[in-house]
């Protein structure tokens, strides 16, 4: 039950090749989906199911932007913005034409996606730091774009209210009932993402991530795949803005500002860039961390000060914490949560002969 | 073994043809790293490109995998003109190569690797790739057999799933000869293949490049400093001085070549009596 290759003897290419390669993978998905679908909604208050919603959207969005931060190598700092393009596209469809969520979501990502890919063009010129500034560029000229055309805003206050998602007329009010449609796209975002990963596309993009020059000599069209990657990424950060929008109840540009993005690439490089097990890990970490870190101090404040002093204090002290915890992760383990992962899962990769 | 005496695509034989490079030139500012060269390399043929550094070997090898565009001239592979492709187009007409320094995807396993050397010829695009159960995985693993194939030729079984970036220098040249293998290349173009290697490792190497030219007849133009390894594994020497070709023809005829002693041995009159296109 352990995960330990010792006495597993494959015996196709496919088997070798398997999402999980060891029996003990069965197991784990039958685990694992038990605790989704059962433990985690019958234990879990109404407050903690929030956060888990929270974290669920958060998986989403972060995993997007590790398939053009992580594995592809091309940086982008306006992911907050293309979830509001996705948000907006979206709640603009659903209220002007009663859209269900099933066609929202993707028409919310396909439009992120048309505007990544737009916005990934210059990478094929510039790389990194300069990039980067390219992508902070369209973070401030979308954010300012909604914000200005009441086409796209729905007025003045630039918000749009949208009506929660139903299916066969089945409300999803409650955060209960958004958990498991929350749920569903996050796993599908994982598994879309683990088989784009291990086939070719995802080849290709670790393959110009590592080597551009050599990527293009062996065949890979560079700027094509660069464009796949923003599109794909984009795509997920448009649905991440589509669920937020439900999560919820209403689409507003300030959702998505500049310290989204940022957030967001706090969460893969904390968790671990280019690995999918850390983005959600870090977008774990990310989303719990401020909560944890004000629930600590409400409940524990009070014993080196007075309560007045504990609500005065908490907001900023919250963002000490968070800033610091942050900084330590970074120093304890550069490669990430991930990381710490992996070294315990070695350990009981041979074991019990763990030479 | 009938070498042909002049070069270029209006040779006679010119199906046997299968590289023909016409006056071809690269100046980058006011070098000019290559000049005028031509060189015409026949189907099935070992040819080794030699001179002293900076002779613009690398440059012209770059020319041919597309990574540099010519000034003037023409490349013709297999009866296409490709001067203007660009380099994934060139990969995709079967012309693969390996670098001086190896150029290795160091995240990704050696099996992988190899697998991106597969890329051409794959088509799983995003729909298919996002599904994955079924077409994507069914060529994935027909390309892995014919990878698995390469692994067993050229001796990295045990070595399939580790990280190329935790691998010895002699082994990532192998891995990457893998890699451009693994394009089923028409032309594979090796620059340094035995670059910083031991004897033993040259040995090694140069074995797997004669039997990769005679398991499966690929053409082979390498760039190589150590002539020993040069005399015995190629069929034709093509040597560059400064950016153009001052011989070309069998390896004994070029040892014995006063233009080639001169270029890698020099004289008190250095350059006289010929146009030297600039200073190395």
């Amino acid at each position: 039950m352990f995960h330990s290759e010792t006495g597993v003897f494959k015996t196709s290419y496919a088997a070798d090749m398997a999402l999980y390669p060891l029996p003990v993978a069965r197991y784990a998905v039958i685990a694992l989906a038990i605790v989704f679908l059962f433990i985690v909604p019958l234990v879990f208050s109404p407050y903690l199911m929030t956060l888990m919603n929270l974290v669920l959207i958060a998986v989403v969005g972060a995993i997007g932007l590790d398939i053009l931060v992580g594995y592809t190598g091309q940086i982008s700092i306006g992911h907050g913005a293309f979830m509001s393009v996705g948000a907006y596209t979206a709640a603009n469809l659903i209220v002007r034409t009663g859209l269900p969520f099933w066609l929202a979501i993707p028409a919310g990502g396909a439009m992120a996606a048309l505007i990544g890919i737009v916005i990934g063009i210059p990478s094929l010129r510039i790389k990194g730091i300069y990039l980067a500034v390219a992508t902070l560029a369209a973070q401030f000229v979308i954010e300012w774009m909604i914000n200005h055309i009441t086409w796209i805003s729905g007025g003045i206050e630039a918000s749009i209210q949208v009506p929660p998602p139903s299916i066969f007329g089945f409300k999803l009010v409650t955060a209960y009932r958004l958990y498991f449609f929350l749920l569903f796209f996050a796993a599908l975002a994982i598994v879309a993402t683990l088989n784009w990963m291990r086939s070719r596309i995802g080849r290709a993009f670790i393959a110009i991530r590592d080597q551009d020059i050599a990527a293009e000599i062996i065949g890979i069209n560079i700027f094509k795949y660069k464009l796949y990657a923003f599109a794909i990424s984009s795509f997920y950060a448009g649905v991440t803005g589509v669920l937020y929008t439900y999560y919820y109840g209403i689409a507003n540009y300030e959702q998505f500002g500049i310290d989204v993005s940022i957030n967001y690439l706090a969460m893969i490089l904390i968790g671990g860039l280019g690995s999918i097990l850390g983005a959600i890990f870090g977008a774990t970490f990310i989303t719990i961390l401020p909560e944890a870190a004000r629930q600590f101090l409400t409940h524990y404040g009070g014993m080196i000060m007075s309560q007045d002093a504990v609500t005065n204090v908490v907001p900023n002290l919250q963002l000490v914490l968070f800033g610091g915890l942050i900084i330590f992760f970074l120093v304890a383990e550069p490669e990430g949560l991930n990381r710490l992962w992996r070294s315990i899962r070695n350990y009981f990769r041979v074991w019990p002969f763990s030479y | 073994m009938a070498p042909a005496e002049r070069t270029g695509t209006e040779d006679a034989s010119e199906d046997d043809i299968l590289l023909a490079a016409t006056a071809v030139s690269k100046r980058f500012g006011g070098v000019t790293a290559v000049e005028e060269v031509s060189i015409a390399v026949k189907r099935g043929s070992v040819t080794a490109i030699i001179g002293p550094n900076g002779a613009g070997k690398t440059s012209f090898v770059n020319m041919v995998s597309g990574f540099y565009r010519p000034d003037s001239g023409v490349i013709r592979f297999a009866g296409t003109d490709t001067t203007r492709f660009r380099p994934a187009e060139i990969a995709a007409l079967g012309i693969a190569r390996t670098f001086q320094n190896i150029a290795l995807f160091g995240g990704m396993t050696v099996l992988d690797n190899i697998m991106l050397g597969r890329h051409v010829h794959m088509k799983s695009g995003i729909l298919s790739s996002f599904v994955y159960w079924g077409l994507a995985q069914k060529e994935e693993v027909a390309h892995r057999a014919r990878v698995e194939e390469l692994i067993d030729f050229l001796e990295l079984q045990d070595l399939r799933k580790q990280p190329t970036s935790a691998l010895a220098y002699g082994l990532r040249k192998r891995v990457e000869l893998g890699r451009a293998l693994a394009l089923d290349p028409k032309l594979l173009l090796l620059d340094e293949p035995m670059g910083g290697m031991n004897q033993e490792e040259k040995e090694d190497m140069a074995g797997y490049i004669l039997d990769v030219n005679e398991q499966w007849g690929t053409t082979i133009i390498l760039i190589e400093h150590d002539m020993a390894v040069v005399m015995d594994i190629s069929d034709r020497v093509a040597v560059l001085d400064r950016g153009r070709k001052i011989a070309e023809g069998t390896p004994s005829e070029m040892q014995s070549n006063p233009d080639v002693i001169r270029a890698y041995l020099g004289t008190g009159e250095r350059g006289a009596g010929e146009k030297r296109g600039h200073a190395a």
